[in-house]
């Protein structure tokens, strides 16, 4: 396996590869203007008449092979969804007892103890076969601000805000083939809450000759559907921060999206510690392995 | 899985029962002193990288189905219970999700290792169709795996695919309602697809055994496609080939691990963590990276049957490879031709898993019709012909012989840079 070309074969058969693989090149290449032309959206069916534009990637905490929460921007963010969010959305799959959870937000017992009383659960039926009302416990899970779907639709113009639980992870953005290789080696796994915080802070005044359809926004970020009917829902001082971090949209947004990066990925950082660990035990097993593959083979060449 | 065994059982027990079942010597002579050729590269560690793999997914997937629930209202949360509430659930769910990407990777190398080096040539026909009966369960099984989180593009992969059958002229229809237990795929759907999700992965077992039986018998082909000639081809399975795959199998795990834990989405689609909705198609349907290749030919077809048809043929005509390839010599390295027109078709490959990530329009679609027609020409026009046409390098007497030249060749050149 040394020269690739050598000369056999006659003459045209020689260049009989050459002219396939240019072939194949002139369909690849004819192609690839058009990559680099057309934005890649997730959402981008045609029903968006605006061009959308791409978020602004951010420097979380989270990221990368050393990444770990914030529990005090995790608390933060998690007051943003209680007083704001979570008017209209649901965060179904988190029950109260996680907000204590080590690497994520850490309240103490007492605190989601407290928290969770604070919240009233229905639950039954009881004994004479009734529902009834009681104070939250950590064991139960976040309650949702709409008894059904169509309640939800009834009360925000005909469209379900989505539950949160997953949001995260359940938004991207489309990275096209160069960078997404790139991201591989970069450890890019922020695109949920990059998108988040650019489209809480994306509202703007729709620039001329873009008509928003009745009942909708505009937000030049937004590709998760033909119109996004959530009016901006941040305003500078709206949420009063006991820590004293300035209350402004932008922060608002930032904290809320580390949040919900924990609620769909609670188990980062304990995945990324175990990972480290398990790339170093990997690499010096597969190291011990090649030095013992090299006595085996010492005597025989191959 | 030789007939013969020079096992000597040592051990009372061992004696007693070597003699009323040899399987002590059975693996003794299949995976100790088996005769493997000396000049094994480290794309032969990939059947035992593969065979591992197969373990992952079964022993991750045995757990996993203890917590899962097959049904449309509850299979999400339920995955989600496992991510969130289940020991070590992330881990699980994560090693499987992402295992069956590296087990497609490892597949893909060992088929065009095996394209490379004409591993499907004479008398290694049948252990090459056994390969793509595997190959054809692997697909339908983890095709099936992604519909199980009824996430958006779970349904809609469901529906996409189970569709194509109703391309079948007159009883295409009937046979998709079968299919679907009902007239749209749903909880039924979900449930059969549970089961048979289970259930093939004991199937690829069981075939990768008459896999190991067929190569066994036939012997393990080498980089340089010569038969072994004598004892001095080879070295024995243990230590030699059992260290090797150990090293190579370590390298493949520290790529699995980087993914598991640092990129576990990477290769997944944001819209599978949205909850299945009939009502809502998603823009862009696409299937997992390993199979857009595949979904680039069937959309490359304007004629949803003839598609469908082009779909399966691509794969099935994998099995006339033995008979289609007309070259004396099985090895790329002594074919000099046949070598380029191999990465041709490994770019054709790459292209056309390009393409079917892409929207189905325009230039893609031309350029798709360009590469679906060169996939088959390559099967189907060039391999015949360059048999036919094309001369081969002179081939070394021996395994030994090509090894001996091969390592004077280095001793040489490193003479040269000492010098």
């Amino acid at each position: 396996m040394t020269s690739l070309v050598r000369a056999t074969g006659t003459p045209t058969m020689k260049r009989l590869p050459l002219a396939l693989a240019a072939l194949v090149a002139l369909g690849l290449s004819s192609a690839l203007p058009a990559v680099a032309q057309e934005p890649q959206h997730e959402g981008d069916s045609g029903t968006v008449h605006y061009p959308i534009r791409k978020p602004e990637q951010l420097t979380w905490t989270f990221a990368g092979f050393f990444g770990h929460f914030d529990p005090a921007q995790l608390q933060r963010g998690f007051q943003v969804y209680r007083e704001v969010c979570a008017n209209c959305h649901s965060m179904k799959l988190v029950a109260f007892r996680a907000l204590g959870q080590e690497g994520g937000p850490h309240f103490g017992d007492a605190e989601v103890k407290a928290l969770a009383a604070e919240y009233q659960i229905t639950d039954g039926p009881d004994a004479s076969g009734d529902m009834f009302e009681r104070p939250g416990r950590p064991s139960d899970y976040l309650p949702s601000p709409f008894p059904n779907d169509q309640a939800a639709a009834a009360a925000n113009g005909g469209a379900v805000p989505p539950d949160l639980s997953l949001m995260a992870k359940a938004r991207g953005v489309g990275r096209g083939v160069l960078w997404g290789l790139l991201d591989f080696f970069t450890q890019y796994q922020e695109g949920g809450p990059d998108y988040i915080h650019a489209l809480l802070t994306g509202y703007s005044e729709p620039p001329e000759g873009v008509e928003v359809p009745e009942g909708a926004n505009y937000n030049p970020y937004f590709n998760a559907g033909p119109a996004l009917a959530m009016p901006p829902p941040l305003s500078d001082g709206q949420v009063t921060y006991a820590d004293g971090t300035p209350g402004t949209v932008d922060q608002y947004a930032r904290d809320v999206s580390a949040f919900l990066m924990w609620v769909a990925e609670p188990h980062l950082v304990e995945r990324k510690r175990m990972g480290f660990q398990v790339v170093i035990f990997l690499i010096v097993f597969a190291g011990l392995m090649y030095v013992t593959k090299k006595k085996v083979w010492a005597a025989v060449p191959h | 899985m030789a007939a013969t065994s020079s096992y000597q059982p040592k051990s009372g027990f061992a004696k007693w029962l070597e003699a009323r079942l040899p399987i002590i010597g059975l693996v003794h002579s299949s995976f100790v002193v088996y005769p493997v050729p000396r000049n094994l590269n480290y794309l032969w560690t990939f059947g035992a990288i593969l065979a591992f793999m197969l373990v992952v997914q079964i022993a991750t997937g045995v757990v996993l189905a203890m917590h899962y629930t097959p049904h449309a209202t509850m299979a999400m949360t339920s995955i989600e219970q496992i991510m969130r509430d289940v020991n070590y659930g992330w881990l699980l769910r994560y090693l499987h999700a992402n295992g069956g990407s590296m087990f497609f990777l490892a597949v893909y190398i060992h088929m065009l290792r095996g394209l490379y080096y004409g591993s499907y040539k004479e008398p290694r026909e049948v252990l090459w169709i056994l390969g793509v009966i595997i190959f054809l369960l692997m697909m339908a099984t983890a095709f099936m795996g992604y519909v199980l989180p009824w996430g958006q593009m779970s349904f809609w992969a469901a529906t996409v695919i189970t569709n194509l059958f109703s391309a079948i002229p007159l009883v295409g229809e009937s046979i998709t309602t079968w299919l679907w237990g009902g007239f749209a795929v749903d909880n039924p759907t979900l449930n059969r697809f549970y089961s048979l999700h289970y259930l093939l992965p004991f199937m690829i077992a069981g075939v990768v055994v008459l896999h190991i039986w067929a190569l066994h018998v036939v012997g393990q082909n080498n980089p340089t496609g010569i038969e072994i000639k004598s004892k001095q081809d080879t070295v024995p399975f243990t230590p030699h080939a059992t260290i090797k795959d150990s090293f190579g199998l370590a390298c493949f795990l520290i790529l699995f691990a980087w993914l598991v834990f640092f990129l576990p989405n990477y290769l997944g689609h944001p819209d599978n963590y949205i909850a299945a909705d009939p009502l809502k198609t998603p823009p862009h349907i696409v299937p997992e990276w390993y199979f857009l290749p595949f979904y680039a030919i069937l959309r490359a077809i304007p004629n949803k049957l003839l598609g469908v048809i082009a779909l399966f043929g691509s794969i099935a005509i994998l099995i006339f490879v033995p008979w289609l390839d007309t070259s004396r010599v099985r090895s790329a390295v002594y074919r000099p031709l046949y070598r380029q027109f191999f990465w041709i078709f490994v770019l054709t490959g790459i292209g056309l898993g390009y393409l079917g990530s892409q929207q189905p329009e325009g230039v893609y679609v031309i350029a798709a019709r360009i590469l679906t027609f060169y996939y088959f020409a390559h099967f189907l026009i060039v391999m015949p012909l360059i048999g036919i046409l094309e001369r081969p390098k002179p081939m070394p007497s021996s395994i030994t012989e090509a090894v001996l030249a091969k390592v004077k060749d280095q001793s040489g050149v490193a003479a040269e840079t000492r010098a």
